[in-house]
């Protein structure tokens, strides 16, 4: 589909026009001339034929949905995922603990420790879906675009806590060694032709 | 009366009441199948192929679901009130010659069960009498939509059965009989001898008020869920219900068994052409009632009464005086 027509926003040229409506009747003759009017015009089989025409046409849009699903956009805010580095495949999450701070329902717990290469590493992480209302401050806040959103909506739970783990968002390993993972292309992601625009920081002027 | 006679009359009662309480589950899989297709969409789909089977599935659930008199209603009346509506329609078959005669074994079978000499009249009585059904359900609960379905079912009530008597009443003239078979054996002499040639107005006055008697749309005001909720059938679950339902199709298969037999011709000289031309009939007479459903809009109870008081009833008198003046000169 064109987005320009919906984008543009110029309708006096689109073919837009005002609907010729004629004034109600007031008086008794008028009242009869619109029901005698309306009565012969045959306007009630035009509905006839509207919706037999469609019955013929057969042009079914139903998506049956367990087995048919729509495709989503890239902006989709649902289930978070967890990437991972393409040069390393090792985790990108840093453990800044900015999510958990913007986070504005307070369901993003993260607890990190020093390794024993002296290096932070995130020991918790764990999102409560229950409360968290996809708002998707945290995958903009990430410098590391580690979180993201997801495009699994169906996460229907028995109970109102429904919390999902470091290791089930994050990308299986064997789905990025054959390089499937999936980049996230929603709010706070870079923007396609990120790289020919940089410009490095001169040392001198 | 002999003991074949009551044996015969029985069986047909049977027959009549088992085909015709399928036939409304079934109804109801065409008109949801039928709507979903002129609204792009599919309508059922799950329970067997195509949702065939989903009537199967609404019928398990319906009888045994538990069967709930709440609190406030008035009991006796409430609990009556669906049986009123289902129980009439059936007695309004009576008197449908529903085939012509068929000989079987050698036993001449007349597929009508009571050939009463007042048919015509006895089954739109017993169809007004169906109203009544909505109206004390609606009475008897206690919310307001229900209330309101009631009084709209008063209106329609008194708006549209002076429309369906007066216009029946040409043809009644012309025929000079109340039997639906002898309303048959006038047409018998093909198409150019169906009563709609020579009353039209009639048959449009009838078949307009057709659609008020059994309540669909464009006269859907009695049930609107869209203004009040199910109308009186909003406090009624399980079989109560379900016996609402019944009624309201199996009323919607009479009547489109009786139009056909009163204007256009029925099953005409009796062999199996006519009885499968009936059938055809009968089909487009259906259809039609779910085909307006995708298509029209309701109207309100005020213009429902307007139309049938002013614009209808006049027309329908006006035409018995022509029709009158025609047979007298
Ligand atoms: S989407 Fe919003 S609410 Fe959900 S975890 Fe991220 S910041 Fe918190
Ligand atoms: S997910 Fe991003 S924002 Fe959150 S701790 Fe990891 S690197 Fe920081």
């Amino acid at each position: 589909m064109k987005m320009e027509a919906f984008n543009d926003r110029n309708v006096a040229d689109n073919g837009y026009f005002l609907v010729d409506i004629e004034d109600y009747p007031t008086d008794g003759w008028g009242k009869f001339k619109r029901v005698v009017k309306r009565s012969f015009r045959g306007e009630l089989f035009v509905g006839l034929w509207v919706v037999m025409r469609e019955m013929i046409r057969f042009d079914i849009h139903t998506v049956q949905y367990p087995q048919e699903k729509m495709p989503i956009g890239p902006r989709y805010r649902a289930v978070h995922e967890m990437k991972r580095l393409w040069e390393s495949d090792t985790e990108r999450c840093i453990g800044c603990g900015l999510c958990e701070k913007i986070c504005i329902s307070d369901c993003i717990r993260i607890d990190t420790k020093i390794d024993e290469d002296s290096r932070k590493e995130v020991s918790e992480y764990t999102i409560n879906l229950g409360r968290c209302i996809f708002c998707g401050y945290c995958a903009e806040v990430c410098p590391e675009l580690a979180i993201t959103h997801g495009g699994e909506y169906e996460n229907a739970s028995d109970q109102r806590e429904h919390f999902i783990l470091y290791e089930d968002m994050l990308t299986p390993i064997d789905t990025m060694k054959a390089g499937k993972q999936l980049e996230f292309e929603g709010f706070g992601s870079i923007t396609p032709h990120e790289d020919e625009r940089v410009k490095k920081t001169p040392l001198a002027y | 009366m002999d003991t074949a006679y009551l044996i015969e009359t029985i069986i047909k009662v049977v027959v009549i009441l088992l085909i015709f309480s399928a036939l409304a589950g079934i109804g109801t899989y065409f008109e949801r199948k039928i709507l979903a297709f002129m609204q792009r969409r599919l309508g059922p789909m799950y329970v067997g192929p195509y949702g065939l089977l989903q009537v199967a599935a609404d019928g398990v659930k319906l009888f045994t679901k538990e069967d709930i008199v709440p609190t406030n209603v008035v009991a006796p009346i409430f609990k009556i009130a669906p049986v009123i509506t289902a129980a009439t329609a059936f007695m309004a078959a009576a008197a449908i010659p529903f085939f012509p005669e068929f000989t079987v074994f050698g036993y001449t079978v007349h597929p009508i069960v009571a050939d009463v000499n007042i048919g015509i009249l006895y089954i739109l009585g017993m169809m007004a009498v169906g109203l009544y059904g909505p109206m004390l359900g609606g009475m008897a609960s206690a919310n307001k939509f229900s209330l309101l379905s009631a009084a709209r079912t008063a209106a329609v009530f008194i708006s549209y059965e002076v429309v369906s008597g007066l216009a029946i009443l040409a043809p009644i003239m012309m025929v000079g009989s109340l039997s639906l078979v002898d309303f048959n054996n006038y047409q018998v002499g093909g198409i150019s001898h169906w009563i709609v040639w020579s009353q039209p107005v009639a048959f449009i006055l009838f078949w307009i008020s057709a659609f008020a008697e059994t309540g669909r749309t464009p006269f859907h005001l009695i049930a609107n869920d869209h203004e009040i909720i199910d109308g009186f059938g909003t406090e009624y679950s399980g079989m109560r219900w379900g016996l609402f339902f019944i009624g309201e199709y199996a009323n919607m298969f009479f009547i489109s068994f009786v139009i056909p037999l009163i204007f256009l011709g029925g099953f005409g000289d009796g062999s199996f052409l006519g009885a499968i031309g009936l059938l055809a009939k009968v089909a487009f007479f259906f259809f039609f009632f779910l085909w307006t459903r995708a298509a029209w809009p309701d109207v309100r109870p005020d213009q429902l009464m307007w139309l049938c008081w002013k614009v209808l009833m006049p027309i329908a008198v006006i035409n018995v005086v022509i029709t009158g003046f025609v047979m007298m000169f």
